[in-house]
């Protein structure tokens, strides 16, 4: 009996979940794509193999599981949206997209998919398009493997690498990103899961996440960005163990929250961004072991974040560990490692006796006054700043970690 | 050799030459005398061009020596306090001014070898003793067989023994028909060398005469007290 | 070069305060090289360094030689030789062998740990500054004949360069904080050759990027390779300026 409910496995199976399968390519008995897809039904696969493939704007309209075989390149002649996908359960996997069509308007994209559910894009390259990976009004997607890279010099000449417009549960997952405005870009999208992506070089932001709740981004790498990542307008987001890293540049930071509550910021890594975290209008946000390390800023917060939680951070070899702009602090500092602190623990519990100012008097002014940084390494800044760890006056003496830790946290 | 003009120099209010004229010729040996700051020392420096005169001209053979410098080949100097640079040798030194005076002359070593300098030669300056120091000024200034000695207090500071030496050299160098120009307040040390007296007193030169004409108006052989007699009679004046 | 400048190179060089900043600035360089684990870190300690000790010791060095050869430049005007080649050879032996001094305890670490642009350009500014700050001990010395006086404008001139000009710079940027004053403060930077040095160093290193605006329109002028020629001209001005006044003054000045 086993047998041969295996023999019907292998055998009957696939037919009954891809249904038939058809073969694109030269000397094959399909040409085009085009004609594949109107001559195919519901569930069947269409295999294309390698060659190139100018066919225009290629719409995948019912659910049909495409297969690239090395790689064949689909190209958009700088002309068209090159493959849109107006259907549930599609599969697009193997292909080259290139050269999409750019124009502001309608946004084309390497791949677009539109109002659709269950859609699995993996294992793709694409290559010099507007937009990536497009999805809108989209659900139960899985963008995976995909690598993307575009040329522009400019935010304007450019679209987003995956771009993802009121979705919901969406999986990215592995993509390399390069060169595109976004990186990311998430807009009204909720319970999806960004992990193990790499956003690296470009033009704006490595991932921009806006009015997007309740989801995750776990182990990427934000590197060389524009302006690093921006999340922004958005409840109940974990981050964890990603690495934000050389975000380096006027207006660039490693990580921006702007208008964020209830999430959490766990074992990251944040190195030499002008910037590490930039945070304003921000609530009860716990901010945990994580390594800030050789940045500008280590951390900006603004007077507008109330009740959020830093704790066993560490903070190392940065300009300006801390910088605020305002007087009052109602966010908790305790028990990070400041490498920049002087005490000492005479009762060897690792936490030093007397509590530590992460504030310079510098950073204070150059917040009041960014031109002030001008003076930067003067000698006069270095007197004041020294004057005033001996004897604070100037800045908020609420602005204290009262358990400084004397060795740094092991992530 | 040395003709000074109607020479006036004040340092602000304070009047330090007033109207001197002096005329010295060579194979003379002056002592130019006075009390402190009368202006001796200006002068000296007025020849040597390192105070510039407000009014009036110096003329050394014959020429103005304002805006040239060459004519200060003649002239060895010998100053008061002769300091030198910390570090740099005795040797340093003398072929330092051997190169600024680029003089293929054959030089005048009698000093450097009776002051015994020769063996010191790498020894710095920092080392040195006041009077070493001094022997070292005596003898740059002889060194380059010059026209014009001017010998600013030469023997003080040294020792007896080299005091005597400077004073054969000086003797040997009247006799050359040298211009000798010495300034100095101890007047029995110049009995056996002068043959000519300044004496100058606030800025202006009270008196320039002969030794012989000094002593014939005071009745005096030792010059010391022929000066002082003078000098009372100045004042009863 | 002449005789009197190489004696006079010599007798610095053999000169203990010179020795031991010399010993000094090794020491610093190549501290903070082997500590800081990158070397544009390393660099901006060092232009902390150099902007701090570098104009100090030229200065005082230089005013305390200058009152102490006295003496001596009186010894080589009593012989054939113009006012302004002893003061020349004077101003070349004190430049030479503090750059001499300069090079040997920075410019090697540098050109070690940092043989870049930057390193290149930290090293012409340490020898710009250097002679600046003798050019304007040049100056100060020869406005007085007092020892104390001429080492007491030395030292304020260098407080003043060092660190109150910094404070009225602060003072005015507070002041005048609701205007674009931009523009003014490269102006106002080009009257202290310390921030002039300072500034173009750090617009160089990657944290100018801290800068945020006024950086970027400090970067515009400074960033350009017509900027560093204005910046080094600016400097170059710095030397000549007090160091032709003083040999103007010493040409008429009576010793």
């Amino acid at each position: 009996m086993k047998i041969f409910f295996k023999i019907f496995l292998v055998f009957f199976l696939p037919n009954c979940f891809f249904g038939k399968q058809l073969n694109v390519g030269a000397g094959k008995p399909i040409l085009s794509i085009k004609e594949a897809i109107s001559k195919s039904n519901k569930g069947d696969s269409i295999f294309v193999y390698g060659g190139i493939y100018k066919e225009g704007n290629i719409i995948i309209d019912k659910p049909l599981s495409l297969f690239g075989i090395d790689y064949p390149v689909l190209d958009g002649q700088k002309k068209f949206e090159v493959l849109s996908i107006k259907a549930n359960n599609v599969l697009v996997t193997g292909f080259k997209l290139q050269k999409s069509g750019m124009a502001t308007l309608d946004d084309p994209g390497g791949i677009k998919v539109y109002d659709s559910k269950c859609v699995t894009i993996c294992n793709n390259i694409l290559d010099d398009n507007f937009f990536g990976i497009y999805l809108q009004y989209s659900k139960h997607c899985i963008i995976k493997n995909n690598k993307l890279i575009a040329y522009a010099t400019e935010e304007q000449q450019i679209g987003n690498g995956i771009h993802c417009w009121k979705s919901d549960s969406l999986q990215i997952i592995e993509n390399d990103v390069t060169g595109h405005r976004d990186g990311i870009y998430f807009e009204f999208v909720t319970n999806s899961i960004i992990w193990k992506n790499n956003s690296i070089k470009n033009i704006r932001y490595g991932l921009h996440f806006m009015f997007s709740n309740n989801d995750a981004y776990i182990s990427n790498t934000f590197k060389n960005n524009g302006a690093g990542v921006a999340v922004m307008f958005t409840h109940k987001v974990k981050m964890i163990n990603n690495i934000f890293e050389e975000n380096w540049g006027d207006a660039a930071y490693g990580l921006m929250l702007k208008e964020i509550s209830d999430s959490y910021i766990y074992g990251n890594q944040f190195k030499r961004n002008t910037t590490g975290i930039y945070m304003e209008g921000t609530n009860r946000i716990k901010v945990e072991k994580n390594n800030l390390q050789a940045n500008g800023w280590g951390m900006k917060i603004q007077a507008s974040c109330m009740d959020n939680e830093i704790k066993q951070n560490n903070f190392l070899n940065n300009t300006f560990d801390i910088s605020t702009n305002g007087s009052v602090v109602l966010n908790n500092f305790d028990n990070n490692y400041w490498d920049k602190y002087e005490g000492y623990d005479l009762n060897k519990d690792k936490i030093g006796d007397i509590p530590y100012h992460p504030l310079s008097l510098f950073s204070i002014i150059v917040e009041k006054n960014p031109p002030a940084m001008l003076l930067f390494r003067s000698f006069m800044i270095n007197l004041l700043d020294k004057s005033e760890k001996i004897l604070p006056s100037l800045t908020p003496d609420n602005f204290i970690d009262n358990k400084p830790l004397m060795n740094a946290v092991t992530l | 050799m040395i003709e000074i003009n109607q020479l006036h120099k004040s340092f602000g209010k304070l009047k330090v030459l007033n109207d001197i004229n002096l005329t010295f010729s060579s194979g003379d040996c002056i002592a130019l005398i006075g009390p402190n700051g009368c202006g001796k020392t200006t002068l000296i420096k007025s020849i040597l061009g390192m105070v510039i005169p407000d009014k009036g001209n110096i003329k050394v053979n014959g020429k103005l020596i304002s805006k040239d410098y060459q004519y200060r080949e003649q002239i060895g100097y010998m100053p008061q306090i002769g300091r030198y640079p910390d570090n740099m040798t005795i040797g340093h030194i003398i072929e330092m001014i051997k190169d600024i005076r680029k003089t293929n002359q054959k030089l005048d070593e009698e000093l450097l070898n009776q002051f015994l300098l020769k063996s010191m030669f790498d020894k710095r300056m920092r080392t040195l003793s006041g009077g070493t120091t001094q022997k070292v000024s005596a003898t740059i200034a002889f060194l380059f067989n010059p026209n014009i000695l001017i010998l600013d207090e030469p023997t003080a500071g040294l020792d007896p023994l080299a005091s005597e030496i400077l004073k054969e050299k000086i003797i040997t160098e009247k006799q050359k028909g040298k211009l000798i120009l010495i300034t100095s307040h101890l007047l029995s040390e110049l009995d056996e060398l002068i043959s000519h007296v300044v004496f100058m007193n606030e800025g202006q030169v009270k008196f320039h005469k002969t030794i012989a004409d000094l002593k014939d108006a005071t009745g005096e052989q030792k010059i010391s007290k022929a000066i002082a007699n003078v000098l009372k009679s100045t004042i009863h004046e | 070069m002449n005789r009197i400048v190489k004696y006079i190179i010599l007798d610095i060089l053999k000169n203990k305060i010179v020795i031991i900043y010399t010993l000094l600035l090794s020491i610093l360089s190549w501290s903070v090289f082997s500590l800081e684990d990158n070397s544009s870190k390393g660099m901006l300690t060092l232009l902390n360094v150099i902007l701090l000790t570098v104009p100090l010791v030229s200065v005082i060095f230089s005013t305390i030689y200058l009152y102490n050869s006295s003496e001596f430049i009186e010894l080589l005007l009593s012989q054939p030789i113009k006012r302004s080649k002893i003061w020349n050879s004077l101003f070349m032996g004190l430049v030479i062998s503090l750059m001499l001094s300069f090079f040997i305890g920075v410019g090697i670490p540098i050109l070690i740990y940092s043989p870049n642009d930057v390193g290149i350009m930290m090293l012409l500014v340490g020898i710009f500054i250097s002679t600046i700050f003798v050019s304007i001990a040049f100056l100060s010395s020869i406005l007085t004949r007092d020892k104390a006086k001429g080492i007491g404008i030395s030292i304020i001139l260098w407080l003043f360069f060092g660190l109150l000009f910094d404070g009225i710079v602060l003072f005015l940027l507070f002041q005048l904080s609701d205007y674009p004053i931009e523009k003014l403060m490269i102006g106002i930077t080009a009257l202290n050759p310390i921030d002039l040095a300072r500034i173009l160093i750090l617009l160089h290193l990657d944290v100018s990027a801290m800068m945020g605006h006024t950086g970027a329109v400090f970067k515009e002028f400074f960033g350009t390779s017509l900027g560093i020629i204005i910046v080094f001209i600016i400097l170059l001005l710095w030397i000549v300026i007090p160091y032709y006044a003083s040999i103007l003054k010493f040409k008429s000045k009576d010793l």
